[in-house]
């Protein structure tokens, strides 16, 4: 292929994977995403209905399809998406280390080091006051980097970033 | 108090160390303004502008965009510390920004055509706070003299000199011997045409002329020059017309990327300073010098443009903590080396690499897998296109000439895909100097990125849908330098982790799992 003599083909190693980070989110998330995505279908679902109402009767049908497919999308995407990202997500704190598992569809692991971390935000919307969750944020000194751990308990979210601040003590200088 | 009494002495200083910036920017501000609402002003001067309110409208901007231009010279004032850079501006909401001098990563000199004129220079210091849009200090304009020596005060700084106190050493520092690294050979002009930087040119050139014609009411019919070109392009045949249009641009282009490439890197320098910094300075008209302190030089960027390629040229990008990757022919300033040759790129890397193996290091190719991707995705994309097109012919919304015209794109994908999977490729490069992870890729811009483990901060591994089903990731290399994130694309799960594992040993290994084990 016009490489040089020396280069060789991948995957011809040993087996090798990531193993899942220990801690699932807090189980509450379920429920948090559940009322999230219901409140967004809600409102796209009144939109239609308040179109149909107001427009002419030509095209009733055409409305009440629309109708439809929405809810029968929306039922699809509330049983499945709550318990698929609640699968997915995933995140450890070692002494060394953080290191998450997110996404739905496609799918991100990262890894940060602790001696690297910058800054360690926790975040709480309205809705997340109401089902005590909390989001963590980690920082380092690459815009790339953030670690984003959605949907812990607000203690286990303060826990962590208390000991996580405690751990990074900038070994580094700058850590850049 | 202040480190640099001399360039108080220059510029209007008060008290406390805090000075201005050159009073000739009073000059430049107008003069800038002046030129911009150029096709504006001669729409109102010289056609005397007939109808409409659109030119005053613009009259009144640059009117106001001078005023404030004065303003906050009257209201900008920075001062250098021997611990800290800061500026102060604003009118109604004051701001004061800080720099540890610590923290200075880069500095950049600047000087557009009229800056250099009137002797002044832009001085952009950059930190490595890349998190942020509004990064570091830039200060426009001081003059040539103070912009060179805030420049040495900065980074040729003697830490302990300074932390000694004020004024214990002499202020400028001595004149450190240079070693030239490379510099303009006037073979490398050759390579201007294939940068195709032109189109850039003959674009503004164009957008600037259709302003004038449209602020000004002119029918273009009207203008000599436009009526001879449209009467002889009616003449002719449809093909010959753009044909015509097409050479017509085409040596256009050549001219203008050439021309650009001269004066973009008229007296390019490569330089080694004995503080430890790479020093790039380049430019004809307007001139430009980045200074790039050498440890925080975090690796290089050996990026080949398809058609630079063609011809074996090259060009290197630094990837450095504090200066931000930019678009255009400059980068932001992150460019090491111009298009050059191809050899010559590489012997530039390897003198400012710590590990100098690593621009030869053999690449590992990322297998069938990989491959069928890019042909997935580049065939896939052609095919949606021709389907579309031939979905329009059957609705009879468009011609069948067209979408039989578009098949042509389904083997130019093939190529592309061959290529971009040509280009794929990745390694760990291992010296007692130190260890890089080098990856390539792309076909288009095919780059070659060489970034040193202690630059590489952590880990992404990305896999999307398709990826999972093919066992493919993508890693991600995060970083606090350049574009902040390094790819290698498509590869084998177990090799991206392995490849991490190596790179950066230590982080990834309490995560990994042996399945077979």
């Amino acid at each position: 292929m016009g490489f040089p003599t020396n280069s060789t083909r991948a995957g011809t190693g040993e087996a090798v994977e990531l193993r899942l980070p220990r801690n699932k989110v807090s189980p509450r998330a379920k429920a948090y995403w559940f009322v999230r995505a219901l409140i967004g279908w809600i409102v796209l679902f009144a939109a239609e209905l308040v179109w149909f109402l107001t427009g002419d009767d030509a095209n009733a049908g055409l409305h009440v399809t629309g109708l439809v497919v929405t809810v029968v999308v929306a039922a699809a995407h509330l049983v499945i998406m709550p318990r698929w990202r609640f699968a997915v997500h995933r995140w450890e704190i070692t002494p060394d280390a953080v290191y998450t598992r997110s996404g739905w569809i496609d799918q991100e692991w990262r890894i940060a080091p602790v001696s690297r971390i910058q800054t360690v935000d926790s975040e709480r919307g309205v809705l997340q006051r109401l089902f005590g969750l909390s989001d963590l944020t980690v920082t380092t000194a690459s815009s790339a980097g953030a670690l984003k751990i959605h949907g812990l308990d607000v203690e286990v979210a303060q826990r962590a970033a208390d000991e996580l601040t405690g751990n990074a003590v900038a070994s580094e200088g700058d850590a850049t | 108090m202040t480190t640099l009494p001399d360039v108080v002495a220059e510029e209007t200083g008060t008290g406390e160390g805090w000075r201005r910036l050159s009073p000739r920017m009073l000059v430049v501000h107008p003069l800038n303004e002046l030129l911009r609402a150029a096709p504006a002003l001669l729409a109102v001067l010289v056609v005397g502008a007939t109808s409409g309110r659109g030119p005053w409208w613009s009259v009144a901007g640059a009117g106001a965009l001078v005023l404030m231009g004065i303003l906050r010279w009257f209201t900008t004032t920075y001062r250098v510390t021997p611990r800290q850079v800061q500026v102060r501006k604003g009118l109604v909401r004051r701001r004061v920004l800080t720099v540890p001098t610590d923290r200075v990563r880069t500095v950049d000199v600047d000087a557009q055509a009229l800056h250099r004129i009137l002797g002044l220079a832009k001085v952009s210091i950059g930190t490595g706070r890349s998190d942020k849009s509004d990064e570091g200090i830039k200060l426009d304009a001081l003059s040539k003299g103070a912009a060179e020596r805030l420049r040495g005060e900065l980074l040729h700084r003697r830490p302990v000199a300074v932390q000694a106190g004020e004024n214990t050493e002499g202020n400028v520092p001595a004149p450190d011997p240079e070693v030239v690294l490379a510099s303009l050979q006037p073979g490398w002009i050759k390579y201007g045409p294939f940068t195709l930087s032109g189109f850039v040119t003959v674009g503004i050139v164009a957008a600037f002329v259709f302003r004038l014609i449209s602020e000004s009411n002119v029918d273009p019919d009207r203008f000599g020059p436009f009526r001879v070109v449209f009467h002889h392009l009616s003449s002719v045949s449809i093909a010959r017309a753009i044909s015509e249009a097409i050479v017509t641009l085409v040596v256009v282009v050549v001219v203008a990327s050439t021309v650009g490439y001269v004066l973009a890197f008229w007296n390019y320098r490569l330089t080694r300073h004995s503080g430890g910094t790479l020093h790039v300075s380049r430019g004809a008209i307007s001139t430009r010098s980045t200074t790039i302190e050498e440890r925080r030089l975090r690796g290089v960027e050996i990026s080949e443009p398809l058609l630079l390629r063609a011809v074996k040229g090259a060009r290197i990008l630094a990837i450095t903590t504090g200066l931000r990757v930019g678009r255009g022919a400059e980068r932001g300033g992150t460019l090491l080396l111009p298009p050059a040759p191809r050899d010559e790129a590489e012997r530039v890397a390897r003198d400012v690499l710590t590990d100098p193996a690593a621009v030869s290091a053999g690449l590992v190719s990322h297998g069938p897998r990989a491959r069928r991707r890019r042909y997935n995705r580049a065939l896939g994309m052609c095919a949606i296109l021709v389907g579309i097109l031939f979905v329009l012919w059957a609705t009879d919304v468009a011609g069948l000439d067209l979408a039989l015209a578009s098949l042509v794109l389904l083997p130019i994908g093939a190529l592309l895909a061959a290529d971009r999977y040509r280009s794929l490729g990745h390694a760990v490069s291992e010296s007692p100097s130190g260890a890089t992870l080098v990856g390539r890729h792309g076909s288009l811009v095919r780059r070659r990125v060489m970034l040193s483990r202690d630059g590489i901060i952590g880990w992404n591994v990305h896999q999307s849908f398709f990826q999972r089903r093919s066992g493919l990731a993508t890693l991600i290399a995060t970083t606090a330098a350049g574009h902040q994130h390094y790819e290698i694309v498509d590869v084998e799960l177990a090799e991206a982790l392995r490849v991490a594992d190596q790179a950066l040993p230590g982080l990834v290994t309490p995560f990994l799992v042996h399945p077979n084990v």
